[in-house]
């Protein structure tokens, strides 16, 4: 799987669920293209308005965390934002950006600045900075959830496999 | 070589013997989503293709986090939980039943040596009761109520050693700040905690589930306990069966052993906007406040409620504060009324509300207005959390919390505690 994508970066740690989508959107409504567009808004009020389709999202450390709410990643998928790189993730946003079909890379991101082009090959675990021309190492997804986002997502696994097959 | 808590419980589940970095498919036995996750657990089941659950026992709907709902769009939402239990026949806790990690373990459903899951973070507070319990998505839950299992990656456990004697006006709360303050909000991403030693032993069930709850604001899948006669003693309140203890080897493995000794603990204050972003309360003792909360999954029990009873009994709150009182559950909530409770923190000027998750999500109960000063004894304090990203949030124990309302600025409980006694 391999995906070229322009760089936002949110240069901070921590970048938490409610950060992601707001806690004032995120109960109203199923409708998540609804929902993206209010993505990072507290970080960024006008950010939504700046994605291309297929962009990347760049974080510090421990991205995601606080609720288990699927909107998280769901908000920022809707969004087109099409793969997001941090440091390191929270523990149910990982699982649940895997299970909706949102693929994450882990990597050292002090490495990529707003607006750098990046090319990410997900199987080979292997993140080009094309803007700088340097190669980023990168922590492997564990062979589960590329099985996973491989189908499409959880769902998708299901439908195919009439359960876990993993 | 030995194993940790957590990985007793996964090879129990899954028919292996688990270690850290292993990957296990583990039964579940039990499941359990909110309003804020199940609507769309609930697509994603029909999406997977499911017809029923796997077993009608062992699954069960909570609507707590906006409850009663405050409008039409969350009111679609409720009416689709509830056409999905009555379909799949299953247990659904309706408004006015109270906070999920309150009513499943009062379920009796959750004991030592099970495993749960629930679409909520916070799942972990049944780590006190020594069960493997963690917080997942809305697909995972689906998944577990089609397929009544789950893939679970075994975690690495940091041990948290917690010696000495809680001073008094000191509470559980107070201790897991201050580990949440000392190993960082990502300290234990990826791992389970396992809390030990005489401080976690001397705390009640309810300082327990305090703890076990606040796992999640230090990154852990789970935080877990070891069972004891006051574990078994609280669960035979609720159920009449028998629990298996699992204990850690003498020669597990932890990525990391902490070791504290909290004699002289102060109260701790988790500042805006950050869990791990805590002080001792001397620090900030005088900032003013414009509304206290008291109540959510980490503090609305009826320890936590007689707490601040006790110090508001008799006197009246700053003019200046609204203070919000949301139980736990109705059985809290009905306890509470019958020791009088209520009737102080009524008489001292509470908002009793709903039990449920009231004011902690910001959907509706209490949202601050700009530039106001918040103290709440829930466990996350991130910025917009209570549905204003203009006003600021601080965690204390529910003493702090009381006593900060009487005065209007953050107080130190124990000048208070001394003249209650």
């Amino acid at each position: 799987m391999q995906m070229t994508g322009k760089a936002h970066k949110f240069d901070m740690d921590d970048i938490n669920t409610d950060y992601i989508i707001s806690g004032k959107y995120k109960f109203k409504t199923l409708d998540m293209k609804e929902l993206a567009k209010h993505v990072m808004e507290d970080l960024d009020p006008h950010f939504y308005s700046k994605i291309t389709a297929g962009d990347f999202i760049v974080g510090g450390n421990n991205f995601g965390c606080g609720s288990s709410r699927e909107q998280a990643p769901l908000a920022i998928k809707y969004a087109d934002i099409s793969l997001v790189l941090a440091k390191s993730f929270a523990r149910i946003f990982y699982r649940n950006a895997i299970n909706t079909g949102l693929p994450l890379v882990e990597c050292d991101t002090d490495q990529i600045d707003a607006g750098d082009k990046l090319e990410v090959d997900l199987s080979a675990g292997v993140v080009k900075n094309l803007t700088k021309g340097i190669e980023i190492k990168t922590k492997p997804l564990p062979d589960v959830m590329i099985k996973i986002l491989n189908d499409g997502g959880l769902a998708a696994h299901f439908r195919k496999h009439g359960g876990f097959n993993l | 070589m030995g194993q940790t808590i957590i990985e007793k419980i996964l090879s129990s589940h899954s028919g292996q013997v688990a270690h850290a970095g292993d990957i296990v498919v583990a039964q579940l036995d039990f499941i359990m989503g909110q309003d804020g996750t199940s609507p769309l657990a609930i697509r994603a089941f029909n999406d997977m293709g499911g017809r029923d659950v796997f077993d009608t026992d062992k699954v069960a709907l909570v609507i707590d986090h906006s409850s009663p709902s405050p409008n039409e769009g969350v009111s679609a939402l409720h009416q689709l939980m509830r056409l999905f239990c009555k379909e799949k026949n299953i247990k659904i806790y309706d408004i006015g039943e109270g906070v999920c990690h309150q009513l499943i373990p009062e379920s009796g459903k959750v004991g030592p040596g099970k495993l749960v899951i629930g679409a909520d973070s916070h799942t972990c507070t049944y780590g006190a009761l020594n069960a493997f319990a963690t917080g997942v998505g809305s697909t995972d839950l689906a998944g577990g109520m089609i397929a009544g299992k789950l893939w679970f990656k075994v975690p690495e456990t940091i041990k948290f050693v917690c010696h000495g004697e809680l001073p008094p006006g000191v509470y559980a709360k107070d201790l897991i700040l201050y580990l949440i303050g000392d190993v960082t909000a990502d300290g234990a991403t990826y791992m389970a905690a396992e809390f030990t030693g005489e401080a976690v032993s001397a705390l009640s069930v309810e300082g327990r589930m305090t703890m076990a709850n606040m796992a999640v604001e230090m990154g852990a899948k789970a935080g877990l306990m070891e069972a004891d006669e006051k574990t078994l003693l609280w669960l035979s309140r609720y159920t009449e069966e028998r629990f298996n203890p699992v204990a850690a080897d003498e020669d597990a493995f932890y990525a990391e052993v902490k070791e504290y000794d909290v004699s002289n603990l102060e109260p701790q204050i988790a500042m805006p906007h950050r869990v791990d972003n805590v002080t001792d309360i001397g620090n900030l003792v005088g900032t003013p406040i414009h509304q206290a909360v008291i109540g959510t999954c980490t503090n609305g029990r009826l320890e936590d409620l007689r707490i601040a009873a006790s110090i508001l009994k008799g006197k009246k709150i700053n003019p200046d504060v609204r203070l919000v009182v949301a139980p736990a559950s109705r059985r809290v909530l009905l306890d509470a009324m019958e020791e009088g409770i209520i009737q102080t923190l009524v008489e001292s000027g509470a908002a009793v509300v709903t039990p449920g998750c009231g004011p902690c999500v910001g959907t509706h109960n209490g949202v601050p207005s700009n530039d106001e000063n918040v103290i709440s004894t829930a466990n996350r304090n991130f910025k917009g959390r209570m549905g204003n990203s203009n006003a600021r949030i601080y965690l204390a124990s529910p003493a702090t919390v009381a006593a900060s309302a009487l005065t209007g600025e953050i107080t130190d409980p124990r000048e208070m505690i001394k003249q209650v006694k």
